[in-house]
């Protein structure tokens, strides 16, 4: 994995800086401008890095076709508006705003600049010049759930979990009903730490996990302490947004990595051909917007062929990740044949067979 | 609850409560004084950065709380330059300085993400520290230790010293302290240092011992829970200690709850927990025929000596 050094840092920083000067005429020879909004630093190694790896693929395949600008550190409210109406005032003719706090500020500044076109992540508002995207987590999670059914000796996962969303839900659903293809008996046990971010917190989680029997780690928070923990115990986690195996050479197993450069690159092409349209995406692996992180070599050769064999039924679609039967966490049967549909997955909010929560 | 779950759990226990323990007992002694300080998650940011970045490029914990705690003592130093000299807003300050602390912590940190170091774990032989019953005693940091010894040298400290009456006097009693001619900015000054010492080493004990990594806003808000804590004690450095690992156990407990498959309480009531007994505290206290008298009478109040 590429690492930051300090010294991209500065230079995109100082490419940040200097972009507020350049004039807004508009040629047709004129690159196109494109903006990104950023939540944290791009050094956070996680969502925000995620997203300006995604800026790194735009430039490397457009050259300078593309102009692009980033605001990092955009306090999700009102600050976020005054950075989205400044960044739409400059001339930019793609804004995109990365997360899900950016919603309503983005659909104010859309109605006031029509020729703009926004782009805002996970969010569920959309207008004529302003899209929504997202990616299918619960895909990769799958993957996660199938190398948990092979390698845990315990049969018992632990969960480590922020809020009690649909999109958290979903991923614990998908990690479990995997586990449980290999496992029958697999346990998922789910601990809700109510935080995004909090290391102490969320290594003090996945201690009272293993205490209670786990021995493989799952989070859907964003540091790697859960993951420090398992490799001073010697158990098995998982990296989360992206590979985080410095933090864990043996414990880690493999990660779910998030690639928004192919969904930039395909829409930055619709501007540039002038066909871009408002409407939602939701991709996954089969888009390239997913991956995995390579396997840790402590997994044998064939659990990662199940895990390939997973990922490739994802892909081709004879593998849905919610797949009928399924029951849920009480016994009551959800869905008898067939597969769960994407309304159903966007609001769920039932656990299924084999979560503790 | 089985007896193989209770050693790890105690020791759960004890690692979340000595980083409270830590800062919370700095600023005590700040606020005995008669300063507010509400920069405390702000130089618990600036100490682990630099104790981070000190132990990463030279491969020594010691080296690294030492930097820490000299980095945070510099930046209560500011803190004290501004409210004691300057005599600007205590409040306003140290709020400004947590904001400091939090984006100067985040630059100096830029090149440090996603390195690790190894945990400044216990110094005894593993023997003792991986036994499987004595490691409750034997199995932790020394920072560990030493914060229990600061609690014990900080309670003799101001109970039993006079240096410790003098810097009660000038917090219950600036004019009084000052008129029979103690430097009352003098005494504040070396109180607010050794508060930015104390945040540093607390600071460490996430980026070097819980958690050896450095990340944004690593230490995530236990600077507030460590103030609570101070009001919640009383600003006795005895129930700090009963206190701090009172925060700890229930911190923990619920999760261990939750992990065994039963909920006591909503987890949003467990977060706001530290701070819901101290508003109970104040309440109790201020409710009594004495009111705040546990209170240091010149908290906060700046003092401008008319010469």
């Amino acid at each position: 994995m590429k690492t930051l050094t300090r010294r991209t840092v500065l230079k995109t920083t100082a490419a940040a800086g200097a972009l507020p000067i350049i004039g807004s005429s508009a040629y047709a020879a004129d690159p196109l401008k494109i903006a990104f909004v950023y939540l944290g630093p791009i050094g956070d190694h996680g969502w925000t890095y995620a997203h300006e790896q995604g800026r790194q693929d735009v430039i490397k395949k457009f050259g300078d076709k593309v102009q692009t600008t980033i605001v990092e550190n955009v306090a999700e409210g009102p600050d976020s508006e005054r950075v989205i109406r400044r960044l739409a005032e400059e001339g930019n003719q793609l804004v995109f705003t990365t997360s899900f706090g950016y919603m309503n500020p983005t659909l104010k500044v859309a109605k006031r600049f029509k020729n703009v076109k926004f782009e805002h992540a996970t969010g569920y508002q959309r207008a004529k010049n302003m899209s929504t995207y997202n990616a299918r987590f619960y895909e990769g999670r799958a993957v996660c759930g199938t190398i948990a059914g092979h390698m845990s000796k315990s049969g018992v996962a632990g969960y480590i979990a922020s809020f009690p969303i649909p999109e958290v839900v979903m991923g614990i659903n998908a990690f479990t009903l995997a586990a449980r293809k290999v496992n029958p008996k697999f346990e998922t046990k789910v601990l809700w730490v109510s935080s995004w971010y909090d290391p102490a917190k969320e290594a003090d989680a996945a201690k009272a996990l293993i205490d209670q029997g786990a021995d493989v780690i799952a989070q859907h928070t964003d540091s790697p302490a859960a993951l420090q923990t398992c490799e001073q115990r010697g158990l098995m986690a998982f990296g989360q947004a992206w590979d985080m195996s410095n933090f864990a050479p043996k414990a880690h197993l493999t990660a779910i990595v998030n690639r928004w450069g192919r969904y930039y690159e395909a829409r930055i092409q619709q501007m540039l051909d002038g066909n871009w349209q408002a409407g939602d995406t939701w991709w996954g692996f089969k888009e390239g917007v997913l991956e995995m992180s390579p396997y840790n070599d402590v997994i044998p050769a064939d659990v990662q062929a199940a895990a390939e064999a997973t990922r490739a039924g994802i892909i081709d679609g004879s593998g849905n990740p919610f797949t009928g039967p399924i029951n849920d966490n009480t016994g009551k049967e959800r869905l008898a044949e067939g597969v769960l549909g994407d309304g159903d997955l966007h609001k769920m909010d039932w656990y299924v067979e084999g979560v503790q929560s | 609850m089985t007896y193989s779950l209770l050693i790890p759990i105690l020791m759960t226990i004890v690692g979340a409560a000595t980083p409270i323990l830590l800062a919370a007992l700095g600023e005590l002694v700040v606020e005995k004084s008669g300063v507010l300080n509400l920069g405390v998650e702000g130089m618990m940011l600036i100490g682990a950065v630099t104790g981070f970045a000190v132990t990463a490029t030279t491969g020594s914990a010691p080296l690294g709380v030492i930097a820490a705690m000299i980095a945070s003592a510099a930046s209560a130093g500011l803190f004290g330059f501004l409210t004691l000299t300057l005599t600007a807003n205590q409040v306003a300050t140290g709020l400004a300085l947590t904001i400091f602390g939090i984006g100067l912590s985040a630059l100096a940190g830029e090149g440090y993400v996603g390195q690790t170091v190894d945990v400044f774990g216990s110094v005894f032989p593993a023997s003792l520290s991986e036994h499987p019953t004595l490691r409750v005693i034997f199995g932790y940091s020394p920072l560990v230790y030493l914060s229990l010894a600061l609690v014990a040298a900080v309670g003799w400290f101001l109970s039993r010293t006079r240096a410790g009456l003098i810097l009660r006097a000038v917090g219950e009693s600036d004019l009084s302290a000052h008129s029979i001619g103690y430097s009352v900015i003098g005494v504040r000054y070396m109180a607010v240092l050794f508060g930015g010492a104390m945040a540093g080493i607390a600071g460490c004990f996430y980026s070097l011992v819980l958690t050896p990594m450095w990340a944004e806003q690593l230490t995530a808000g236990r600077g507030w829970i460590a103030l609570a804590l101070v009001v919640f004690a009383g600003w006795r450095p005895v129930r700090l200690l009963l206190g701090a690992y009172l925060f700890g156990a229930v911190m923990t407990l619920e999760l261990h709850a939750k992990a065994a498959g039963f909920s006591l309480v909503a987890p949003e009531f467990l977060a706001a927990m530290p701070y819901l007994a101290t508003i109970a505290v104040l309440a109790a206290i201020s409710a009594r025929k004495t009111g705040m008298s546990l209170a240091p009478a010149c908290l906060g109040k700046p003092f401008k000596p008319s010469s």
